[in-house]
C-alpha cells in the first residue's frame, strides 16, 4: 500500500528558465531522503513541485507526473489544497503566523480546515508539539505569542504545525538553516524519531546532515538529478565523477 | 576628517533633524492650543445635552450636531470600510496586470478629487431622485471620501505582509480565500486599522460634501431618511453668523470635532496593541 513519492520526466521553469530537466526518482515510503546540491540547482523548486507549491509563483509551470502514495498530483481535476494537506511543509526560515498564539499557530491547519470541537484540537496540538519534541518547553506558555519563542523553538512550532494535519509526507526546504548547532540537533533528533511513521524529504546544504539524518541521497546540480542512491554508498562511493568532486568540496 | 570635526556635523545635523520633526507637531499643537484658548470657555454640560436655542437666546448646545456626525460617520464607515478593505485586499493579491492598474489609478485620481465635487455628485444620486436631503446622502457622500484611502492603505499593509506566511498557509492546505481572510488580513489588521482611523478622521472633519447633502438640521436625528445635523455643519453656520454666542459656540464645536477624533484614534490604538501583532 505504502508506495513513497514516485517522480517520473518532471520538469519545471519560472518564465523562460527551465529549472527542473527531466527529474525521475522514488523516494521509499516513511523513511528519511535528502536532497544536496549547490545553491540555485533546483532542490527547493523540486520539492515544491511535490506538494503543487511551485505554481503558487506567478509565471512557473510543471511538466511531468508526481505520484504520492499512488495518486497522481498533476492529474486534472485534483485539488492542489487537498494535495497540500496530505504533505506537509517546512520552510527555511520559521514562520509562525505572529497574529497566532502557540495553541492557535499549531492547530491553524486543522481550525481552518473546518474542525471546530476543543477537545480534537487539544488532542492534536498536544500530539503534534510532542512528535516536535516541543511540548515541554512550551505547555506552560499556550496562550503566548507564537513569535515570542526562539528561533529553534518556532522552526519546531512549525514542524508541529505541519504534523498537526497528520500528512503522509513532510517536505523540509533546508529547516536548519537559519538555526545555531543546538537547535539544528533537536531538529535532526526529531527527524530521526519521526523516521517510521512519515514520508521524509529534506533539502540540505549540510552534507554532514544528510549522512546524519538519510537513507537515501539526490545530488543535484543546474536542475538535474545527477545522483540518486542509498546515502553510505553516494558520500563513501559516488559512481558520478561531479558527485565526488562536490562531497570531496572540489566545487560548490 | 578629524573626530572634532565629525562630531561637530553631528551635533549639526542632529539639531537639524529635531528642529524639523519640530517644526513638523508644531502647526497641530498651535491649532490645539488656539482652539482651546477661544473654545474651552464656551464648553459646558449643555453643549454636550442641548439643542441649538433660537437666534437672539444665549446658551443651547450642539447636542444633536455631535449626534449626527458620529451617525454620518458610523454611516460612512459601514459603507466604506467593508468595500474598501476589501478592494485593498484585491489590488495587493490579484495576479491581473491591467485591472488593478486600472482600479489603483482611479483611486489615486479620486483621492484628488475636492470634495465639493463628490458632493455634488452625491447630491445629483441620493437627494434629487429621492427628493430629499438626508442622512443617507451624506454617509454616502463621505463614504466615497473615505474609500480610496482605505483602499490604498490597506493594500500598502496587505502587501507587507511576508509571502512567507501565505506559503505557510497555502502549504498547511488551507484553501487561497481563507487564508487571505484568516491569515493575510489579521496579519496586516493593526496597520489598516490606523490607515482606517486616518480615513474616519479626515471625513469627520469634512464640511462641502454634507453642505446640500446631510444639510444639517436644527433637532435631534429623525430618521436616515431626513436631513441631519453635523458639527462641521454647524460650526460653519454658526461661525459666519453675526452672533458672538454662536462665534464662541463654533470655537467649542471645533475644538470637541477635533477632541473626538483624538479620542477614537487613541481607542483603536489601544485596542490594536492587547493582542499579538503582526504589520504596522
Amino acid at each position: 500500500m505504502a508506495d513513497g513519492i514516485l517522480v517520473k520526466e518532471l520538469n519545471a521553469w519560472f518564465g523562460d528558465a527551465h529549472i527542473l530537466h527531466n527529474i525521475g526518482l522514488a523516494v521509499a515510503p516513511k523513511a528519511v531522503t535528502a536532497l544536496i546540491g549547490p545553491s540555485g540547482c533546483g532542490k527547493s523548486t523540486f520539492i515544491r513541485c511535490l506538494n503543487r507549491m511551485h505554481e503558487v509563483v506567478p509565471g512557473a509551470r510543471v511538466s511531468g507526473t508526481v505520484r504520492v502514495e499512488g495518486e497522481d498530483v498533476y492529474a486534472p481535476g485534483v485539488d492542489p489544497v487537498q494535495i497540500r494537506r496530505r504533505i506537509g511543509m517546512v520552510f527555511q526560515k520559521p514562520n509562525p503566523f505572529p497574529t497566532m498564539s502557540v495553541f492557535d499557530n499549531v492547530v491553524a491547519g486543522l481550525r481552518l480546515g473546518g474542525m471546530r470541537e476543543r477537545a480534537v484540537l487539544h488532542e492534536a496540538a498536544e500530539r503534534a508539539l510532542r512528535q516536535a519534541a516541543l511540548w515541554d518547553e512550551v505547555k506552560d506558555h499556550l496562550s503566548k505569542s507564537g513569535v515570542s519563542l526562539s528561533g529553534g523553538q518556532q522552526q519546531r512550532l512549525c514542524i508541529a504545525r505541519a504534523l498537526a494535519v497528520e500528512p503522509e509526507v513532510l517536505l523540509m526546504d533546508e529547516p536548519c538553516s537559519a538555526l545555531d548547532p543546538i537547535a539544528t540537533a533537536k531538529i535532526e533528533e526529531l527527524i530521526l524519531e519521526l523516521r517510521g511513521t512519515l514520508t521524509i524529504l529534506i533539502v540540505t546544504h549540510n552534507m554532514q546532515q544528510a549522512g546524519r539524518v538519510s537513507e537515501a541521497t539526490g545530488f543535484f546540480l543546474l536542475g538535474e538529478l545527477v545522483e540518486f542512491g542509498v546515502t553510505r554508498s553516494l558520500f563513501t562511493n559516488p559512481r558520478d565523477k561531479r558527485t565526488e568532486d562536490y562531497i570531496t568540496g572540489r566545487f560548490g | 576628517m578629524k573626530a572634532s570635526a565629525r562630531r561637530c556635523v553631528n551635533v549639526a545635523m542632529s539639531a537639524a533633524t529635531a528642529l524639523a520633526a519640530g517644526l513638523v507637531v508644531l502647526p497641530l499643537l498651535l491649532v490645539f492650543g488656539f482652539l482651546m484658548y477661544q473654545g474651552v470657555m464656551a464648553l459646558n454640560v449643555g453643549f454636550f445635552t442641548q439643542l441649538p436655542k433660537p437666534v437672539g437666546e444665549v446658551g443651547g448646545g450642539m447636542a444633536n450636531a455631535i449626534v449626527g456626525t458620529l451617525i454620518l460617520v458610523s454611516l460612512a464607515a459601514c459603507l466604506g470600510l467593508p468595500l474598501g478593505i476589501l478592494g485593498g485586499l484585491y489590488l495587493a493579491e490579484s495576479r491581473d496586470r491591467r485591472l488593478p492598474w486600472i482600479a489603483r489609478f482611479l483611486a489615486d485620481v479620486l483621492n484628488g478629487v475636492p470634495s465639493i465635487v463628490i458632493g455634488i455628485f452625491a447630491y445629483g444620486v441620493a437627494v434629487l431622485p429621492f427628493r430629499r436631503f438626508s442622512a443617507l446622502a451624506g454617509g454616502f457622500a463621505l463614504a466615497i471620501i473615505m474609500l480610496p484611502i482605505v483602499i490604498r492603505t490597506s493594500e500598502e499593509l496587505v502587501r507587507l505582509v511576508p509571502s512567507s506566511m501565505r506559503e505557510a498557509a497555502l502549504a498547511l492546505g488551507i484553501p487561497e480565500w481563507k487564508v487571505l481572510l484568516r491569515i493575510v488580513l489579521p496579519t496586516a489588521r493593526a496597520g489598516i486599522i490606523t490607515g482606517v482611523m486616518v480615513a474616519v478622521a479626515r471625513v469627520a472633519g469634512e464640511t462641502a460634501p454634507l453642505l446640500f447633502t446631510a444639510f444639517g438640521n436644527r433637532f435631534w436625528h429623525q430618521g436616515l431618511d431626513q436631513p441631519i445635523a453635523a458639527l462641521p455643519l454647524q460650526i460653519f453656520a454658526y461661525a459666519i453668523s453675526p452672533y458672538d454666542d454662536w462665534h464662541r459656540q463654533a470655537w467649542a464645536g471645533a475644538l470637541v470635532l477635533i477632541g473626538m477624533v483624538f479620542v477614537v484614534s487613541l481607542a483603536a490604538r489601544v485596542v490594536t496593541s492587547g493582542r499579538f501583532t503582526g504589520v504596522r
